[in-house]
């Protein structure tokens, strides 16, 4: 199989955006974490993140973050504009570390949910959703 | 400016003490991303509740930071303590520096 020069530009042009863009989304959604975090070890348990494995209309993706003894929790949307979503602070008449609520998605993404556990230490989780609509106008 | 705000919330009337609740919040507002353009292809400007908390008796239950990924008219569910008969204070933070706030009381019984 040959290419011709004006396929071999045009295959290098789509591997460097494939390559580039979700590095740029990623390193957004990075610092969020970071800064959420301080830099600290995630472990993978102790954290639950419902959301929709489809999601028809990405303008209300309704989701469900639940950990138990959990101080805060933090949810992200990766591929969104601005990647933060939303923090739980719970005080101490939470009954439960949970909570849903409805989110906006541009696109199909990862989710992730973070929780800082009560002694200090860090979860996390995530969920891939597809979107049909994405939620951003543009 | 954010026009046509009401806050509604679903509070248990009585409650047994100690007990947990369901509480669903919502409120009525547009939650303007900042990420949209008008006809004219002019960013429309920001304008969400960027935070929203909860208070049992002065003592906080939800604490919660908005941004703008969440959808037009906020709702939020979760769970509360009711250790005595009291009121539950629900405020939420606009963008424009408005605060709107509701009470709901509950009793033992």
């Amino acid at each position: 199989m040959e290419f011709s020069r004006r396929e071999t530009l045009a295959l290098g042009l789509g591997a460097a955006v494939v390559t580039v863009l979700p590095f740029s989304v990623n390193a957004a959604a990075d610092d969020v974490i970071a800064t959420f975090t301080g830099g600290a070890d995630m472990a993978d348990t102790g954290i639950e993140l419902i959301a929709p494995e489809i999601a028809e209309n990405g303008n209300t993706v309704p989701v469900a973050v639940n950990a138990a003894g959990a101080s805060a929790i933090m949810l992200i949307a990766t591929g969104n504009p601005t990647p933060g979503v939303a923090q739980f602070n719970f005080g101490p008449l939470a009954a439960s570390q949970s909570a849903s609520t409805r989110i906006r998605l541009a696109g199909t993404q990862e989710v992730v949910a973070i929780a800082k556990l009560a002694d200090g230490s860090f979860a996390k989780t995530s969920a891939i959703v597809k979107v049909t609509i994405g939620g951003c106008g543009g | 400016m954010a026009s046509g705000v009401k806050p509604r919330v679903k509070v248990p009337k009585t409650a047994a003490a100690g007990d947990a609740i369901t509480i669903k919040s919502l409120i009525s507002h547009k939650m303007e991303s900042g990420q949209r353009k008008d006809k004219e292809g002019n960013l429309i400007p920001r304008s969400i509740i960027n935070r929203f908390t909860v208070e049992f008796n002065g003592q906080s239950v939800l604490d919660m930071t908005m941004e703008p990924a969440i959808s037009t008219n906020p709702y939020v569910q979760f769970e509360a303590l009711v250790p005595e008969a009291g009121d539950f204070v629900f405020t939420w933070y606009d963008d424009d520096g408005s605060v709107y706030d509701t009470t709901k009381s509950i009793a033992i019984g």
